[in-house]
């Protein structure tokens, strides 16, 4: 049957119509995304860059939280740091009624300290663990029902909300193990976090790789494992990396699980500064999200808390973001020398 | 035959070689590879039935058939690749390679893969250098001599004649060889480890009649050699490469013998019909 013009105008028009929600749909995602950008960049961006060489503020780079000290001095509006203000103090002898604003002088270099070593660690964990698994479901387990059971457990995992993971931690590292908050805790909880995530995409790279490859190696009188390890493995690694760069993303961006096991609200001492380096592993440390949660939400707000919360969401987007695009950069260099 | 003194011995008296086999042993010295009522399952799908037959040492067998015949099958089952497949097993008889049962306990089959080399239908170099996919199979049973490496190297190259075609560029990948020069590569592949049989699985099933002649020109000097046992679609081809032939039809072993008795003058009516393309 022939369709009569009108069918055919509301045809169209319905067609526009689905068209454009779809279109709008998308636009307003990608609103979403350039206003909290924008935000973030131009609000963070004046506490991270200055106007005069060397254009960045290498302050809120390299030092460590400090109070902010704000009062007024022959009517001139002084912003000081709990260090210059005391500095300040002993060279003039006016009483000056100054407010103090908690961590908002000074940077946040231990914040950055913290979030780089518990990302490396905690990834190191799940790495190592993740990869074992799937090495195992993928080239050892046979297909029962155990390993089915198995496998859903870990899908399950991943549903699993980072705040359970937090007080799981808590109650077993923290607690159970008596290792206390400290970085191995938020290690291990973190790890444990990502690592539903890294074993299912392990499996996929592990299973991506040809299967003549490992029966070629297996003809040449390889072991199985000599099989895995030379022949099956290199060619699986950068995707089980490409995983790992979503995993970096979630590890340095989870407050939840560290809150409980790892991270301190302010803590005066670097992480190397330990009477032996076995106390390394078990220090709390400073970390970005959990300082922007606690300058966000622990102290009073002002303008001077905005500045620091900005700053500090600015560079922690960009880290990630910096993470991510060297991952990329090393996915792409070792696919290029590995196609088949 | 050349002999690598720091390889370990593989299977050293389970498996002798064919040339310092005692000569009490009941094996008569023309049977390298001896299948005997041979059944064999996938689960409970039975895909071979009482198969016999003896594979002649130095010379070449082919299987043929039509599809899903088991050839393929049997010849997995003599490097015992078919242990990789679950439920898959053989469910009677036996298969003895140089007189000893390759099914037994005491046989490791990583020993058994070494001696009895595979080249697979479809051609399957590792992505690395052409160098390490010869010297894959020496460095995984211990081989660390650079020498020694160079030396198989070479000797295998120029084995599968490819060596002339690959010597200048051994460090580039293999993956960027043409079909043909990839398939006569993992024939080298097979040969650096040095195997007494070299099973061939329907080798030149994806190369044009340039690299199909050149493969087939290779099994002919192989032969001297090595015991090959191909498996093959091609009856033409069947009928210049290989000395023997054992025509498979749906898991049974149809009829075996010399290839000129089989393609001029058949016992069986089954083979006859196939091989004059009655059916298949």
């Amino acid at each position: 049957m022939i369709a009569t013009p009108s069918i055919r105008r509301r045809k169209r028009s319905i067609e526009r119509i689905v068209f454009w929600a779809f279109r709008l749909g998308t636009y307003f995602v990608l609103l979403c995304a350039t206003y909290i950008f924008l935000d973030i960049g131009i609000k963070g961006g004046r506490t991270v860059f200055t106007k005069t060489a060397p254009f960045v503020n290498l302050k809120f780079l390299t030092e460590p939280p400090q109070t902010l000290y704000v009062f007024d001095y022959q009517g001139k509006k002084m912003e000081l740091s709990h260090r210059e203000f005391r500095a300040w103090k002993a060279t003039h002898k006016e009483e000056v009624d100054a407010t103090s604003v908690a961590y908002s002088a000074g940077g946040i270099w231990p914040c950055i300290v913290g979030t780089a070593l518990l990302v490396i660690g905690s990834m190191t964990v799940a790495l190592f663990i993740g990869i074992s698994a799937a090495i195992y479901l993928s080239e050892y387990s046979r297909d029962t029902r155990f390993i089915h059971f198995i496998r859903v457990a870990i899908l399950n995992l991943a549903g699993v909300p980072s705040i359970v993971f937090g007080l799981f931690g808590f109650g077993l590292f923290v607690i159970f193990f008596g290792w206390n908050v400290s970085l191995l805790s938020g290690w291990f909880t973190l790890g444990l976090m990502v690592l539903p995530a890294i074993i299912t995409a392990s499996e996929e790279s592990l299973r991506a790789v040809p299967k003549g490859l490992r029966e070629g190696s297996l003809a040449l009188g390889a072991t199985k494992w000599q099989t895995i390890r030379k022949n099956v493995l290199p060619y699986a690694l950068p995707g089980i990396l490409t995983s790992s760069i979503l995993g970096i993303a979630r590890v340095a961006g989870e407050t939840a699980p560290i809150m409980f096991t790892a991270a301190y609200a302010m803590r005066d001492e670097m992480p190397w500064q330990v009477s032996h380096w076995t106390n390394f592993f078990f220090q709390g440390v400073m970390a970005l999200p959990y300082h922007i949660y606690v300058v966000s939400s622990k102290i009073p707000q002002n303008e001077y808390t905005e500045r620091v919360q900005y700053g500090t969401a600015f560079v922690f987007l960009v880290l990630v973001m910096l993470i991510a695009l060297t991952s990329i950069l090393l996915r792409e260099k070792q696919r290029r020398r590995l196609s088949w | 035959m050349v002999s690598l003194i720091d390889m370990p011995q593989i299977l050293p008296q389970q498996l002798p070689r064919q040339n310092d086999r005692p000569a009490e042993e009941a094996e008569p010295a023309t049977v390298m590879i001896d299948v005997r009522d041979l059944d064999f399952a996938y689960g409970s799908n039975q895909v071979l039935h009482d198969v016999s037959l003896d594979v002649p040492p130095q010379a070449v067998t082919a299987f043929i058939g039509p599809s899903g015949c088991g050839k393929t099958t049997l010849l997995r089952c003599i490097n015992r690749m078919n242990d990789l497949i679950e439920n898959a097993r053989i469910t009677r008889g036996a298969i003895h390679l140089g007189g000893i049962d390759i099914n037994a306990p005491a046989v490791d089959v990583v020993d058994l893969r070494r001696r009895v080399g595979m080249v697979f239908q479809k051609s399957n170099p590792f992505p690395k250098s052409i160098y390490e996919n010869i010297s894959y199979g020496l460095r995984i049973a211990g081989v660390n001599k650079r020498s020694q490496i160079d030396e198989a190297v070479e000797r295998s190259l120029r084995g599968a004649a490819l060596w002339d075609e690959v010597k200048d560029r051994l460090d580039t990948n293999a993956l960027g060889l043409s079909g043909g020069q990839q398939q006569r590569l993992c024939i080298a592949r097979a040969l650096a480890v040095e195997p007494d049989v070299v099973l061939m699985d329907e080798p030149c099933s994806a190369l044009d009649p340039i690299a199909t002649a050149k493969i087939e020109e290779l099994i002919q000097e192989l032969k001297t050699q090595y015991t090959i046992v191909i498996v093959t679609h091609n009856m033409q081809q069947a009928g210049r490469v290989s000395d023997y032939t054992g025509f498979f039809y749906l898991g049974r072993l149809i009829e075996f013998g010399p290839t000129s008795k089989i393609f001029t003058n058949p016992a069986e009516k089954r083979t006859e019909d196939y091989i004059t393309g009655r059916f298949g």
